[in-house]
């Protein structure tokens, strides 16, 4: 079973000397004079910084009270800070996992790779008009390893009703530099991203398994912010399960959607096609993780080392495709 | 020598209840409310001056009585409490008048506490889910609360920037509940009624209205300058805050939500201020470790807050009391102040 995040959902007080106060008279009963006072100290130097007016006879700090009772937070659902609900996880895994075992026959390699504890950031190739990648990694990790999974998406998903609250539920997150930050970092948990990006489930099927560009290397700027390793991984046969014939740029203006999909399944099956995948055989493969050697927690890189080590990874990926193409025999059995 | 400090919108809960919190310090000398109607809380000490909501008096006001602090709580967050006209004079043109005679040469101000409102962030599918005090917004400003808001704390901003040697603190409050306070949200909850928008669940965040008070107590009598924003620690879904207490969910179209809402708001079933539709698509975090650093310290996290408030209203439906109404009568309370008749603690 996934760990289920205990957590209120607010963001870690990471940097925050009251609350090592707090863990501190927890920890012991009472802090000792000399730990308070240090605590103290480093409150008026931060002071101080912001700017307190110091001519002014500035009114004595309230005193800390001995104990601090942890704050009563009661619940009504398993809801975190993200949305994402540990219930409907397990009811979605219930759904999928027919699926996940019979029809796409999901097969891993190397998933000991994926560390057991702390933050990594996910990334692989994306493929299908809907794609079916994201919830098969999300349920692999997350049965066979048991640790959660945040899918990072596009927030175009947000803006659906029924959807989006359906998403964020089942452990999507709204892809934003700061969420991913707060998952990897002060979370240490596992983030999933596609840094192709809609490029790729846009994209017909006579460029299946051509990585698309890897955005402005974003993703590589947040693992190097996090201090988190990038775990690339590489997925084969999602592209088979529903692939675009063509798009229909009409459709896609006048429904307001980013691409309008004319998919191989749409045109067997009509509407229904939408909702049915081809039991394409999947294939993934975990690649080593990549660790980036610089220092965390820097307002700014290098722009050409993101580039750089974003194409690095790329090429790595799209390596790793092709190899796992070579050996594959059958789109249908592998 | 102890502090004195002039509280605006003494009339309105915020500044009533945070005077009622300075009178019990014995640090602070004197407090002087400001407010355009009677004071609905009891007050011991607080001198009560009445005056517009553009403050014409201040600046004479601020210079007979060498006030060192001024908490602005006279800003009004609740967009279908007043008319358009009046939301900006309040807000914009209130503050205006209220920093220039803060600001104006003589002046013995040397702290200015402002209310804001984390309606500043507003409501978008793009938003990060924690907002930070530096993140900008980043969806378009469509309500004129919105606007009005924005623009209070550019002029605070500014103010801050001509006078470095003024401390300037804003704190910017999520959607407050309590016991006292009277919001579009706690309204609806009072009448178990809560709109939502069909097919959005979003997390929000809420404020208990002691936090409120206490931090605006924390950051004047510690004199912390800056911008910070003022939440519970976590966040929950809207069903479960119509969960807690008890009502029903109301679903609007997604589509044009106001325009079904706003019949149903003059028939006075439900509120739904503009401002409330961002909101309830796509729900609003911040982060709050920036105050907590300088060591405040909540006693509510959001579903808390929640969760105080339902219980609170489960006791008034069932006991169908409501507390005695509080009537200022500026005869008795001016008798109570200054008659030599009285003999008041301070000269024993």
């Amino acid at each position: 079973m996934t760990e289920v995040s205990t957590d209120p959902g607010g963001p870690q007080p990471g940097a925050d000397p009251r609350a090592v106060t707090n863990a501190l008279l927890h920890e012991s009963g009472r802090a000792s004079a000399e730990q308070m006072s240090e605590l103290l100290d480093e409150d008026a130097v931060a002071l101080d910084e912001v700017g307190t007016v110091s001519y002014l006879p500035v009114v004595a700090r309230p005193e800390l009270d001995g104990e601090i009772e942890p704050l009563e937070d009661p619940r009504r659902s398993d809801v975190d800070g993200w949305g994402r609900s540990e219930h409907m996880r397990s009811l979605v895994r219930r759904l999928y996992d027919p699926l996940y075992r019979h029809w796409f026959r999901v097969e891993w390699e190397g998933l000991d790779k994926i560390p057991t504890e702390g933050g990594a950031l996910l990334i692989a190739n994306h493929a299908g008009a809907i794609p079916a990648d994201a919830p098969a990694i999300m349920h692999g990790i997350e049965t066979e390893l048991g640790r959660t999974v945040y899918g990072l998406a596009d927030t175009f998903f947000r803006t659906l009703p029924g959807v989006g609250t359906m998403w964020s539920r089942a452990g999507g997150v709204p892809a934003h530099p700061d969420n991913a930050y707060r998952i990897l970092h002060d979370e240490q948990q596992l983030a999933l991203v596609f840094p192709e990006g809609t490029k790729a489930t846009s994209k017909t099927y006579t460029d299946r398994y051509r990585l698309r560009r890897f955005g402005r290397g974003g993703f590589v700027e947040i693992a190097m912010r996090a201090g988190v390793p990038v775990i690339p991984i590489a997925v084969v046969g999602a592209e088979e399960a529903m692939p675009i014939v063509f798009r229909s740029t009409l459709m896609a203006k006048a429904l307001n959607l980013p691409y309008f999909p004319i998919t191989a399944n749409s045109l067997l099956l009509g509407p229904l096609g939408y909702v049915t995948y081809f039991p394409a055989k999947f294939k993934l493969r975990v690649l080593d993780p990549i660790t980036f050697d610089v220092e965390p927690n820097l307002e700014r890189y290098s722009r050409s080392r993101l580039m750089d080590e974003a194409e690095r990874v790329r090429s790595l990926l799209q390596d790793a495709l092709h190899d796992m193409l070579r050996e594959r025999r059958s789109v249908w059995f592998g | 020598m102890g502090s004195r400090i002039l509280v605006t919108g003494l009339d309105t809960f915020w500044g009533g209840r945070m005077a009622q919190a300075l009178e019990a310090r014995p640090d602070v000398d004197m407090i002087l409310g400001l407010g355009t109607n009677d004071p609905k809380v009891p007050l011991e000490r607080t001198e009560f001056v009445r005056s517009d909501q553009r403050y014409s008096i201040l600046n004479r006001i601020v210079r007979a009585t060498q006030v060192d602090t001024i908490i602005h709580t006279f800003l009004e967050t609740n967009s279908i409490a007043v008319s358009a006209r009046m939301l900006h004079e309040i807000n914009v043109i209130g503050t205006l008048n209220l920093l220039a005679a803060a600001g104006s040469s003589g002046s013995s101000v040397r702290h200015v506490v402002v209310k804001s409102s984390t309606h500043i962030y507003g409501a978008g599918s793009e938003d990060p889910a924690w907002f930070r005090e530096t993140d900008a917004r980043t969806s378009p400003v469509r309500t004129r609360l919105e606007r009005s808001l924005i623009e209070v704390e550019s002029l605070v901003r500014d103010f801050a920037d001509d006078n470095p040697h003024l401390a300037v603190t804003v704190l910017r409050f999520a959607n407050v509940l309590g016991t006292d306070i009277v919001t579009p949200i706690s309204h609806n909850l009072r009448r178990r009624i809560l709109p939502c928008i069909a097919g959005f669940d979003p997390l929000v965040q809420f404020v208990e209205e002691d936090d409120v008070v206490r931090s605006l107590e924390f950051v004047t009598t510690n004199r912390i300058p800056g911008t910070f924003n003022v939440a519970g620690t976590g966040k929950l879904p809207w069903s479960e805050v119509a969960s807690f207490g008890g009502a029903r969910l109301m679903p609007l179209p997604p589509v044009r939500p106001r325009a079904f809402a706003s019949p149903l708001g003059r028939m006075g079933v439900i509120q739904f201020p503009p401002e409330m539709e961002g909101l309830l698509r796509y729900g609003r975090g911040v982060d709050t470790t920036a105050l907590r650093a300088m060591g405040f310290d909540y006693r509510y996290t959001s579903s808390g807050t929640v969760h105080s408030f339902a219980r609170a209203n489960n006791l008034r439906r069932a006991t169908g009391s409501t507390e005695p109404a509080y009537r200022y009568e500026q005869e008795v309370e001016q008798f109570f102040r200054h008659s030599p008749t009285v003999v008041r603690s301070s000269d024993s």
